[in-house]
């Protein structure tokens, strides 16, 4: 009976350990960051640099860059004005401060409320993620620049960021 | 009753493998019309000086993409690099047929990336030369 029971509490906490295991890497763990969905906002987004996860950046921080677009890091990134809105309201929608930001909330542990943070490398989170990376590996020159993140998570135009 | 719709069927599908080429050549179209405009002596598009205008360095932009090469690279149809790092799909239309067929995507393009490289935005028959290069690639 004893064996019963032991086997079953066993198979209970395996479950139990996968079950969170995987909630954890579907949502807002340090792995996952849920990828854009909107086709316009990826393509778009995406024209230059990699569509980096709406969840990187509180809606303040959005908001100044769809403000900027046309000194966008110094580069002109303007869209037309009907572009612009359906780009704002799907980053507004899933900003990591948003309601449907799929658990992103903790990434911005350390950023100040009254800051909106342009950029997504120099968030506390992002800084202490990377602090083990060698300076070598930065100016390895298929990594180019820290917006690269392909160069190094293989996996992350689909929202998987593990240590690669 | 059914014959109309047969023969429309038929002619759609015989114009459907040039679905691919008809935009391209709206878009070249247009920036016929645009540069004869800007210049009655307009005489035709030439790969010759789009290859030119693509392989050339250029002052007036930025120092870091002073051609279209810093990006695109030296070989058209191999894949391209933006400054960030991220791929660029070759830009010869035989290796990337849907290439220069969305008109605003086209000049979206052009806009941006002439302003970066020539600090200016090109002329229609710069479009139009750039595009007859690509055309031959």
């Amino acid at each position: 009976m004893t064996t019963v029971i032991r086997s079953i509490v066993v198979g209970a906490v395996l479950f139990a350990a996968g079950a969170v295991m995987l909630s954890r890497a579907k949502a807002g763990s340090d792995e996952f960051f849920p990828p854009v969905t909107d086709p316009l906002t990826r393509q778009e987004c995406g024209g230059c640099h990699m569509a980096f996860p709406a969840g990187l950046l509180p809606a303040r921080s959005w908001q100044k860059v769809m403000g900027e677009l046309d000194n966008h890091f110094g580069d002109d990134a303007s869209v037309d004005a009907a572009t612009a809105r359906q780009i704002n309201t799907y980053l507004m929608a899933h900003a990591a401060d948003s309601a449907g930001n799929g658990g992103m909330h903790r990434w911005l542990r350390g950023v100040s409320a009254a800051a909106a943070p342009q950029r997504i490398t120099e968030l506390p989170k992002w800084v202490r993620e990377h602090r083990e990376v060698a300076r070598s590996d930065w100016t390895r020159k298929e990594v180019a620049s820290k917006a690269n993140c392909v160069a190094c998570h293989v996996d992350a135009e689909r929202g998987y960021f593990e240590d690669d | 009753m059914q014959r109309p719709l047969i023969v429309m069927f038929l002619a759609a599908l015989a114009a459907m493998p040039a679905a691919n080429a008809a935009p391209r050549d709206d878009i070249l179209a247009g920036y016929a019309a645009q540069a004869k405009a800007d210049d009655a002596a307009f005489g035709g598009f030439s790969a010759t000086r789009g290859e030119a205008l693509y392989r050339d360095r250029h002052g007036g932009g930025k120092p870091d993409t002073s051609s279209c090469t810093s990006c695109h690279g030296d070989k058209t149809r191999a894949a391209g690099r933006t400054p960030v790092g991220k791929a660029i799909d070759p830009v010869a239309v035989s290796v990337a047929p849907t290439r220069y067929t969305e008109p605003a995507k086209v000049e979206k393009w052009f806009r941006r990336n002439c302003r970066e490289v020539l600090g200016r935005e090109c002329t229609a028959r710069e479009k139009g030369d750039w595009l007859a290069f690509m055309m031959t690639q």
